[in-house]
């Protein structure tokens, strides 16, 4: 089929070096992947054209880029997916890194925060003559989180790093929780101790964005829930995060509904009134827009709250 | 003036291989660094996907039937003293790698499980699931990163360099970033840069698989050993040649033709789908060259298995074949052919990795080790065994960084003159100056793989080999002076890839070497003018040793033989 590959390019040795996008028009079977135009285009119309691939077979990582806005590997995005016949695909560098030239992106800052999290086995004492006794299936749920090849798809679309280069970001947490959740690393405390400081695993959003474009099904959000979990269970110190998520379960068992102001109050807490002052204009705001309840800012408990309340205490008996 | 570098070892390739090699060294004490071209976990040691052979004696197992079963799959080419040792200290590294930390798959009683493998009878391939090598390297990366090893990623080494005394003593390579060159001094080289799958098309094998290590060592003086023994691999998928694992078949998955018969029935009744793999590819292109095929494949089944055996330990394949063929292995059976996918053959190294003989039995070179698939220990002989090919690595990478650190402390820091950068300098600026024409590299490399899957392929013989080796001579002189568009410095992809194809070009001469000089059928090389096995003449080696006029200068040397005298191989 016939298809317009609109890449964006970037040649750092120009004079005055600026982004500029680039049409490529060619056949390509609609099977095809979006590797395979790239690598037709080097091959047979401009072999100027700067990327990195390596396996075609979504294994080793190199060809993450974005798609038509959002980041994948090349090869395995379809042409037939990503576009119809006669129309455009859009390619473009992964987000989040800058650009070294055209699709090729410097991936130094996201090698640095895999670093960060000490992304090696730490067990307790030396190991025994032949291998850990592992529980099968704890070991096939860990296979499931080392599928991660790290090809920074999820980096490139966090919507947290966008606007936080800080956050250790979604491959670097899943990588952390491959440790924190492996039988045979006794760090996991401290693991969580560090995970727990601000730019760790308390910064996610929740946006779903990096479950979403993961090639290889490792859904890091769910990995940085699980992390945030296994924190409260180890009572790590407790966070913003934490609280705000505990707040939010007592709230309801409480009063049946979501208590906003209440949320904020307790979540701070009374003695961090400079956090509580700066949420003034925000009140104001929602006092504004009627975003408050005529009976006034606090919530009154839910008629039938006894039942919700029956539901938490069975819930906490049978977790 | 350039910059200097300056390691007791250093490391080329950041593969299983490379990263097992480096961490044995650091951890006798050696200063090293590793050198690749890419990012060491885009290593194609990824590919790996089914498993690593060790026969754990405490799950009564025998090393000596491991070591057997790898020889008879050598077709006894395998030289028995290296397969001794690949087979006795199997054990001890599986077991190492995982207090590393590898997760490999556990049985009810929370050890380490097993599956069957092809050409053994018993089941001693451990995995994890069904991407093994993956798991394996980004473990070992784990390691180096621990380590705090300096590694030089996307650093591409343009060439060997030797100190006064002719001895191996660095390399120079220019950082693909930026374009600059640098001297890296070393005591000691390791080259582990893995394959050559690019020289054939298709192939399984990543774009990065470029013979760069066997070309270098061959540039160098070091001789290339049994380079006619490229393993077709029986599951890979039409178009570009991916892999489909052999862990399909060592789960139980037949092979069928267009009849819908279980063909192996009769070249292998034993050992059925699981004969090794010379065997069965050789089958398949008989299936296919006699009609009984589907569009030039035959077919993989494995709708019997059932959808919780391949969810759970064929995962990724069947994510590959809804992907890469749109069919999902729990509904229909999916086409595959041979396709090219190891080389047996490389450098030749002794069991320590070294490319030279302490023996003097033939000629190598000093301060330069090998290992994993860019070496030839010989481990594989005329056709490697699935699953052996991880446990190569690991066992003779950890060989070669232990006795390089060794060797490395016996020496002063070596002296090189830093003007042989310019050579490589010049060399790269040649290049970037050519007008960019008509021909292109990318069509050189086609017509290069074209002719070697044509012609050098599961059969063979003398004619077409011969027009093999004219096309190649004629591909040398084009590559001489095609240009490309890129001129500038950073990521110069372009320029990359024609120096690729410059060591792919030498290698694509030796296996073709290889081939004509040897005139019988054994293992991977089977030859239609010479139908059978001719131990009398031909139970040796082959070396080949770069010559001033181009050709490769042939020697040979005996296979060492121990304990298992060459039998008829029969599956």
């Amino acid at each position: 089929m016939n298809t317009t590959l609109r890449i964006r390019r970037f040649n750092p040795e120009q004079k005055s070096p600026a982004p500029f996008f680039q049409e490529y028009e060619l056949e390509l079977a609609p099977s095809d992947s979006v590797l395979d135009g790239l690598i037709k285009i080097r091959e047979t119309l401009d072999d100027s054209l700067a990327l990195r691939c390596s396996c075609r077979g979504a294994i080793c990582g190199s060809c993450g880029m974005r798609i038509n806005g959002h980041a994948a590997l090349a090869c395995k995005t379809k042409i037939l997916s990503a576009t119809q016949e006669g129309s455009t695909i859009q390619v473009e560098p992964m987000n989040n890194m800058p650009v070294i030239k055209d699709l090729i992106t410097d991936m130094a800052p996201f090698w640095d925060k895999i670093r960060q999290i000490q992304p090696w086995l730490q067990p307790a004492a030396p190991p025994p003559t032949a291998e850990h006794l592992a529980p099968a299936e704890t070991m096939s749920h860990l296979s499931g989180v080392m599928s991660c090849i790290m090809c920074g798809v999820c980096v490139s679309d966090c919507t947290v790093l966008e606007v936080d280069s800080t956050f250790v970001g979604p491959a670097a947490l899943a990588k952390a929780y491959r440790f924190v959740a492996d039988p045979r690393d006794a760090a996991t405390t401290q693991r969580l101790q560090v995970l727990n400081q601000p730019s760790g695993m308390w910064d996610c959003t929740r946006c779903m964005e990096c479950i979403q474009v993961c090639p290889k099904g490792v859904g890091p959000m769910d990995r940085i829930m699980a992390l945030r979990e296994q924190g409260m269970n180890e009572s790590v110190p407790s966070t913003c995060g934490s609280r705000h998520a505990e707040v939010f379960a007592d709230l309801i068992e409480d009063k049946g509904i979501l208590d906003e102001p209440m949320l904020a109050i307790r979540t701070f807490g009374f003695q961090n009134w400079r956090r509580l002052l700066g949420l003034i204009p925000v009140a104001i705001q929602s006092f504004r827009h009627q975003r408050i309840p005529p009976s006034g800012p606090f919530h009154r408990a839910v008629p039938g709250i006894d039942q919700i309340k029956r539901l938490f205490t069975r819930m906490r008996k049978q977790p | 003036m350039s910059t200097v570098h300056t390691y007791d070892v250093l490391v080329v390739g950041a593969g299983l291989a490379g990263m097992r090699a480096a961490l044995a060294a650091y951890q006798q004490g050696a200063t090293v660094a590793i050198l690749t071209k890419v990012h060491p976990v885009r290593s194609h040691s990824n590919a790996a996907q089914g498993g690593i052979n060790a026969a754990l004696t405490d799950r009564g197992d025998k090393w000596e039937d491991h070591a057997f079963e790898t020889v008879k799959g050598s077709d006894y080419l395998g030289d028995q003293d290296a397969i001794e040792v690949l087979a006795k200290e199997a054990g001890d590294d599986i077991i190492a790698l995982e207090h590393m930390g590898v997760i490999f798959n556990r049985n009810e009683e929370g050890r380490l499980g097993t599956r069957r493998f092809g050409g053994q009878k018993r089941a001693r391939t451990f995995f994890v699931s069904d991407f093994t090598g993956q798991a394996m390297l980004h473990v070992l990366f784990e390691q180096i990163l621990q380590a705090k090893l300096p590694i030089y990623e996307e650093w591409f080494v343009t060439s060997t360099v030797k100190d006064d005394h002719g001895r191996c003593a660095g390399v120079i390579a220019f950082e693909i970033r930026t374009g600059n060159f640098a001297l890296f001094k070393a005591k000691a080289v390791i080259l582990a840069s893995g394959g050559l799958g690019r020289v054939y098309e298709p192939s399984t094998n990543a774009l990065i698989c470029t013979g760069d290590g066997m070309s270098l060592a061959y540039r160098a003086g070091a001789p290339l050993m049994d380079m006619e023994m490229v393993q077709y691999h029986p599951t890979t998928l039409k178009g570009k040649g991916l892999l489909i694992s052999e862990a399909a078949r060592g789960e139980g998955a037949y092979l069928l033709n267009s009849e819908g018969d279980r063909f192996m029935e009769r070249y292998a009744p034993n050992m059925m789908e699981l004969a090794s793999r010379d065997v069965v590819s050789r089958a398949e292109q008989l299936e296919i060259n006699e009609g009984r095929d589907i569009n030039g494949c035959v077919l993989l089944d494995c709708r019997h298995l059932g959808k919780t055996v391949i969810n759970d330990r064929l995962r990724q394949i069947n994510e590959e074949a809804k992907t890469f063929a749109n069919i999902d292995l729990a509904e229909e059976p999916i086409p595959i052919r041979p396709g090219m996918h190891y080389q047996m053959g490389g450098i030749k190294t002794d069991i320590d990795g070294r490319c030279w003989d302490i023996n003097k039995e033939w000629k190598g070179l000093l301060g330069l080790f090998a290992a994993g698939e860019t070496a030839c220990v010989s481990l594989h002989g005329g056709n490697r065994l699935g699953a052996n090919s991880l446990l190569d690595t690991v066992v003779f990478g950890r060989r070669a960084g232990a006795c390089a650190a060794e060797y490395a402390k016996t020496l002063n820091d070596p002296k090189i003159s830093e003007a042989l950068v310019d050579v490589d300098h010049d060399l790269v600026s040649s290049i970037l100056r050519r007008p960019s024409h008509d021909d292109t590299i990318a069509r050189i490399r086609l017509e290069m793989g074209q002719t070697m899957n044509r012609h050098l392929s599961v059969f063979r013989e003398e004619e077409g080999m011969r027009t093999a080796r004219q096309v190649i001579h004629a591909l040398k002189d084009r590559w001489l002076t095609v240009g490309i568009t890129d001129k500038g410095h950073v990521f110069n992809t372009g320029l990359v890839n024609t120096l690729e194809l410059g060591f792919m070009l030498d290698c694509a001469e030796t296996i073709i070497a290889g081939a004509l000089t040897r005139q019988e059928s054994r293992g991977a090389h089977f030859r239609t003018d010479y139908l059978n096995r001719d131990d009398e003449d031909w139970l040796r080696h082959i070396l080949l040793y770069h010559s001033a006029n181009g050709s490769p200068e042939i020697d040979y040397l005996p296979v060492r033989i121990t304990q298992w005298k060459p039998q008829t191989r029969v599956y």
